[in-house]
């Protein structure tokens, strides 16, 4: 076994978290070696600390025995370390040419050598089969797939001895997962070591070697692959006994109808999409990425214009042309309850929060007419509100008019799905809600939407993780080309049911029992 | 950097108001000891003075007003110098009883227009208020002939800007007006929350359903009414529009709601430290008027300040 | 696609503005009745130089995703400065164009350790740097004065036979191949050496590359490795540059320095509307000097237009201000065409 990079007593404070805490860690060469960890788990300050990003307080980091002190990005690549961020590093305006050479470019006469360029793009992408993507494009025109395999052929243009992927397959196409599992295969052949961060348990089953699991800023422990069950990893992660994961499912009855879509259509990514959901259901989307789910979600909620085909809440048909109109489908007018629409959209960040405002400000964007008498902001009412939401999530805050950015990502997820609650939704739309997010506050969120659904709501997700959809889902319709081709429900939700119909292979049972 | 314990206490979003104030304390002291030393007695310090400031301030206060809350939500309105002359030849123009609403819907009017672009057809405004402004250039050229107007204010346009009562210039009253109404409008209604989500996240705040083109627009309008009220008073004041009356006023209107700590990219800012930011940018002027310095060294310690009142911010964590 | 293909839609924008100029331009020379001659050519070449110069300063603070608010008030400090300097012989001339330029890029590099070492927003550090260089500018010239070298005016302002003319070069006759080139503007030909031998080397270099990138993604181009602070100095020292050429060339063709406050703001916001038309985008990453020149090109050649078509002159300001609106509008036609509003808010 021969240690290739070791961290001995590294310690990170930020203010006053201690995001890693005296960590002994090691990876080795020809390895993939997998870290797994709730967030706040110190994964992300460990992965930042390798690749230079930031510096650790206390402790040593040494490379095949010889130590090793890096003080920006640029230095950890040049001894040999490479990182594929989870926030793309491309950019956008550029040609795909210009960002996988865009630190250390051929050069002729001291300038960038254009065809040298060129052509070093074209063996990077041949080499991790996307020949198809032409270098000169620029990376916007590209989309979110393609996006990440020039990330990924960038980083191996760096000859990386180490190389780490931050959830790098999270926005990849199946057939892109298979390319980045060869690719991977490859460099292990190669005696690349890999470090390996998802939260997706296939992945990790199908490819780590080696499993480390961190909790707190602190390093539990390592295993090799097969020595621990999916139950007892979690349960490392989470450091508690863990109950059923998802909450029971009531038995299924004819609930009335709330939320009915016929033959909506969009552009190219929605084909004539008919579905229902019932007062007191969950139902979820699924199938593969990029199959018309989000566009849906969309659509329901007004952000695409010239959709065609009908929408109708409790019955009423339904004009959405903005996320105004969405919260008010279905209301009577003037009403603040009955009726709405809400989306939990997919990038909490950059959609679902104003990262520099204060929690209270936050919770209270969408219902700021709810919460007024005329123009003017009712200060009393606001003030229950704020703390009404904040009990009933048990979001963890210091002070409501903490900004909301000091929290961590599954409470500001919370914070989101607070403020939807606080306008009290008949339909509530859910894009990826639990991407990114521990697994302590997974459990809550789940426990929250099915209590929501037993009071009424017509809730309607889309996710990316199979056990999620079949533990909380009473139906999960499985998208293929902007088209529903299954729905599934009961005994026949299965996963291999839910692989199939993504696939869009024939039936070979039952939708249902 | 070790900060006195007096500002500690106080919100990141005040801290720039009150080292705003306590430059204004310095430029009189400055000012002060310079006059005592030359002509042995301190003007600076005169009621009558301070009152005066105030009132050559009001003008440059009600456009830093509309200004600010444009500035809020990440746009610009470089407009303005063309809508305060065409608000003030306009309402000149009408004459009588209709004339300052005639002023008014001028702003209005521009408003709307800024707020189509900008909102509506989401050009950036940075260039589009400057076309606005060669367009309102090109229509008061055109209407009075490149000479300045014949026509003069109205009584009630003097009476608002010129005359006082208790020694106190009814110019300022209206400053202080608008100043009520901006604290209330950004502090105390939904709309002000509006302002600040835009800033901060305009798509957040489009996805929880702020209305973000009508809010945009309303700020445009206010900006604009803003900037023809001042061109009225300052017409009022002077007893007659003239070409080019508001071209002084929009930089320093800009500098003002930035040295007030209103962040220039949006989303965070105080509408008391434009204020402060008005009165400090009019008193230097005048301090510097009064020792005489030429116009090379004003500009020159005009720009100086600006940037050591953000280098002083900075410090204090802004974003 | 095509290579070809992929590149002619890349610059689509540019390629339709250059045919817009050339169109409007081949108007004005049509009705123009000295059209289509070297005099006419020289006058309209001199008209734009500077504010061409200024528009591709402004180009790269803007390519950066900020703004150079200074930039009329370094060519009003270099225009000063000059007045002063371009006299006597022909070294201390020399000598004299050569502080102009160290002058205008000390004056761009000050701007970039505002921005940089003082993390200021460009758009509000080059308001105050501004004021500061015009202070300076009208300590150097309180009133307007100064009396440059004769030759100089007159070899840079006509065109390329006066050129050689003054400065002795063929004396004993120009040569054959001289001959097709003589009546062209020397004023061009500057501009075309400008944007040869300072902006397209500047592109393809490492640092220029890193301006596209930083006004990309700024947290992508410091994610790469690039150096962030090195590429700012440099994009606002060649700015303040190229402001200077501007400046260097208005005092040697009004033959005075004049401290004009109002006609440097104007300067400066032509400067910006020159940026745009050109395609160059306000939010940073995409467009091109060489679009600003364009960008320049259009907005003049539309005040030349209105000056053949006698319309009165009190009208011409109405006319100039709905152009440059109309053209600035154009860019919300792309507005149409967005089916996700949320692309609207990136």
């Amino acid at each position: 076994m021969d240690q290739f990079l070791v961290l001995t007593g590294v310690s990170k404070r930020y203010g006053g978290v201690r995001a890693l805490d005296n960590v002994d860690f090691a990876c080795n060469r020809g390895e993939v070696h997998a870290v797994l960890g709730e967030n706040g788990a110190g994964k992300s300050t460990l992965i930042k600390t390798i690749a230079g990003v930031v510096q650790p307080d206390a402790g040593t980091m040494t490379l095949q025995g010889r130590p090793l002190s890096l003080r920006t990005p640029q230095a950890a690549n040049d001894a040999g370390i490479v990182c594929i961020f989870q926030e793309l590093s491309l950019l956008p305006d550029l040609s795909v040419a210009d960002n996988i050479s865009i630190a250390r470019p051929p050069r002729r006469f001291g300038l960038i050598d254009l065809r040298a360029q060129r052509r070093r793009a074209e063996e990077l992408l041949a080499g991790i089969g996307c020949e198809d993507v032409n270098p000169m494009m620029r990376v916007r025109d590209l989309p979110l797939s393609r996006r990440q395999m020039v990330e990924i052929a960038k980083a191996l243009g760096k000859n990386p001895r180490l190389l780490i992927l931050d959830e790098a397959t999270s926005a990849l196409t199946s057939a892109d997962v298979e390319r980045v599992y060869a690719m991977l295969a490859r460099l292990k052949a190669a005696g690349i070591a890999v470090l390996y961060i998802s939260h997706r348990m296939h992945e990790i089953e199908a490819l780590a070697d080696r499993l480390s699991v961190f909790r707190n800023g602190r390093h539990i422990e390592t295993f090799g692959r097969g020595e621990r069950s999916p139950d007892q990893i979690v349960q490392l992660m989470i450091g508690r006994e863990i109950s059923a994961q998802f909450p029971p499912k009531p038995p299924r009855t004819a609930a009335p109808k709330m939320l009915e879509i016929s033959d909506l259509s969009w552009e190219d990514r929605l084909h004539g999409v008919s579905l229902s959901v019932g007062r007191g259901e969950i139902v979820g989307l699924g199938g593969l990425d990029g199959q018309g789910q989000k566009e849906l979600l969309l659509a329901l909620f007004g952000v695409l214009k010239r959709v065609s085909g009908e929408i109708r809440i409790d019955g009423q048909r339904q004009a959405i042309g903005s996320p105004a109109d969405a919260m008010r489908a279905g209301r009577q007018n003037g009403a603040h309850t009955g009726g709405g629409i809400a989306l939990v959209p997919e990038d909490r960040k950059t959609e679902g929060l104003m990262l520099p405002m204060s929690i209270a400000e936050n919770l209270v964007i969408a219902s700021l007419a709810a919460l007024s008498s005329g123009p003017f902001m009712n200060r009393g009412r606001e003030r229950v509100a704020v703390t009404d939401a904040i009990a009933r999530l048990r979001i963890k805050v210091g002070r409501d008019s903490d900004a909301v950015h000091t929290l961590s990502g599954g409470n500001q997820q919370k914070v989101v799905i607070a403020k939807w609650l606080m306008t009290h939704p008949a339909v509530i739309l859910l894009n990826d809600p639990t991407r990114g997010i521990d697994v302590g506050t997974k459990q809550e969120i789940y426990r929250l939407l099915r209590e929501l659904a037993d009071q009424g709501a017509a809730i309607l997700f889309y996710s990316t993780d199979y056990d999620e959809l079949i533990g909380s889902c009473d139906r999960v319709a499985i998208l293929y080309d902007g088209r529903i081709v299954r729905e599934l429900e009961g005994s026949a939700l299965t996963e291999q049911s839910i692989i199939a119909a993504s696939l869009n292979l024939s039936q070979t049972e039952p939708a249902h029992v | 950097m070790s900060r006195p314990a007096l500002l500690s206490g106080l919100s990141p979003d005040d801290r720039p108001t009150a080292i705003a104030g306590l430059f204004i304390l310095v430029i009189l002291a400055a000012g002060t000891g310079y006059t005592l030393a030359k002509f042995g007695n301190a003007p600076l310090l005169q009621p009558g003075y301070l009152l005066q400031q105030l009132q050559i301030g009001a003008f440059l206060g009600i456009i830093a007003a509309g200004m600010m809350l444009v500035i809020l939500i990440s746009q610009i309105d470089l407009s303005v110098p063309w809508t305060v002359a065409a608000g003030a030849m306009t309402a000149t123009a009408v004459g009588g009883p209709w004339a300052i609403p005639a002023g008014i819907a001028v702003g209005v009017c521009v408003g709307v227009v800024n707020g189509i672009g900008v909102a509506y057809l989401r050009i950036p405004s940075m260039i589009f208020t400057l076309g606005v402004n060669a367009v309102m250039r090109g229509l008061m050229v055109a209407h009075t002939g490149g000479f300045a107007p014949q026509t003069t204010a109205t009584d009630l346009m003097r009476f608002l800007a010129a005359d006082r009562t208790l020694g106190v210039p009814h110019a300022i009253f209206m400053w202080l007006a608008v100043s009520v109404f901006m604290i209330v409008l950004l502090r105390r209604t939904s709309y002000g929350r509006a302002i600040y989500a835009i800033g901060n996240k305009e798509a957040a705040a489009y996805l929880s359903g702020v209305p973000t083109r009508r809010v945009t627009l309303l700020a445009f309008v206010i900006c604009g009414v803003c900037a023809s009220l001042a061109g009225m008073l300052l017409a009022g004041y002077a007893t007659k529009a003239y070409q080019g009356m508001g071209d002084a006023y929009v930089l320093p209107a800009i500098a003002a709601v930035v040295i007030g700590g209103t962040n220039i990219l949006g989303g965070r800012g105080s509408y008391l430290g434009t204020v402060v930011g008005v009165i400090l940018i009019v008193l230097l002027n005048s301090v510097l008027s009064i020792m005489e310095m030429p116009e090379a060294g004003r500009q020159i310690i005009y720009g100086l300040v600006i940037i050591l009142m953000l280098l002083v911010h900075g410090r204090d964590g802004r974003a | 696609m095509s290579d070809l293909g992929l590149r002619l839609r890349q610059n689509a924008y540019l390629l339709s503005v250059i045919v817009l100029f050339a169109l409007v331009y081949l108007l004005y020379h049509a009705a123009h009745p000295k059209g289509f001659s070297s005099a006419v050519l020289v006058q309209n070449s001199n008209e734009v130089f500077s504010l061409a110069m200024l528009a591709m300063a402004q180009t790269i603070p803007v390519l950066m995703g900020g703004l150079d608010l200074s930039v009329g008030a370094v060519m009003t400090l270099v225009d000063c400065l000059a007045s002063h300097l371009l006299v006597g012989t022909t070294t201390q001339i020399a000598l004299g164009v050569l502080a102009c330029l160290v002058t205008g890029a000390l004056a761009g590099f000050v701007n970039g350790c505002v921005v940089v070492y003082g993390r200021i927003q460009p758009i509000i550090a080059t308001l105050a740097t501004g004021a500061i260089y015009i202070g300076l500018a009208l300590f150097l010239r309180p009133t307007p004065g100064g009396k440059l070298d004769e030759d100089i005016n007159w070899a840079m302002t006509n065109a390329l036979d006066d050129f050689v003319g003054t400065v002795g070069l063929f004396s004993d006759g120009l040569p054959a191949w001289f001959r097709p080139i003589a009546g062209v503007p020397t004023s061009l030909v500057l501009l075309v050496l400008v944007a040869t031998l300072i902006w397209v080397p500047f592109r393809r270099s490492v640092t220029g590359r890193a301006v596209y990138a930083i006004g990309s993604s700024e947290q992508a181009a410091y994610m790469s490795g690039l150096d962030i602070n090195r590429a700012k100095l440099t994009a606002f020292t060649l700015a303040g540059l190229l402001a200077g050429i501007g400046g260097l060339f208005l005092a040697i063709q009004t033959s005075s320095g004049n401290a004009d406050i109002p006609q440097a703001g104007g300067y400066t916001l032509s400067s910006i509307a020159s940026v745009v038309i050109g395609g160059t985008s306000l939010l940073g990453g995409s467009g091109s000097a060489i679009g600003s020149i364009f960008g320049t090109a259009v907005l003049k050649v539309i005040s030349f237009n209105f000056r053949i078509f006698d319309i009165a002159p009190l009208l011409q300001p109405m006319f100039e201000g709905l152009v440059l609106l109309s053209a600035i509008s154009l860019g919300a036609l792309r507005m149409l065409r967005v089916k996700n509003q949320l692309e609207l808010f990136r």
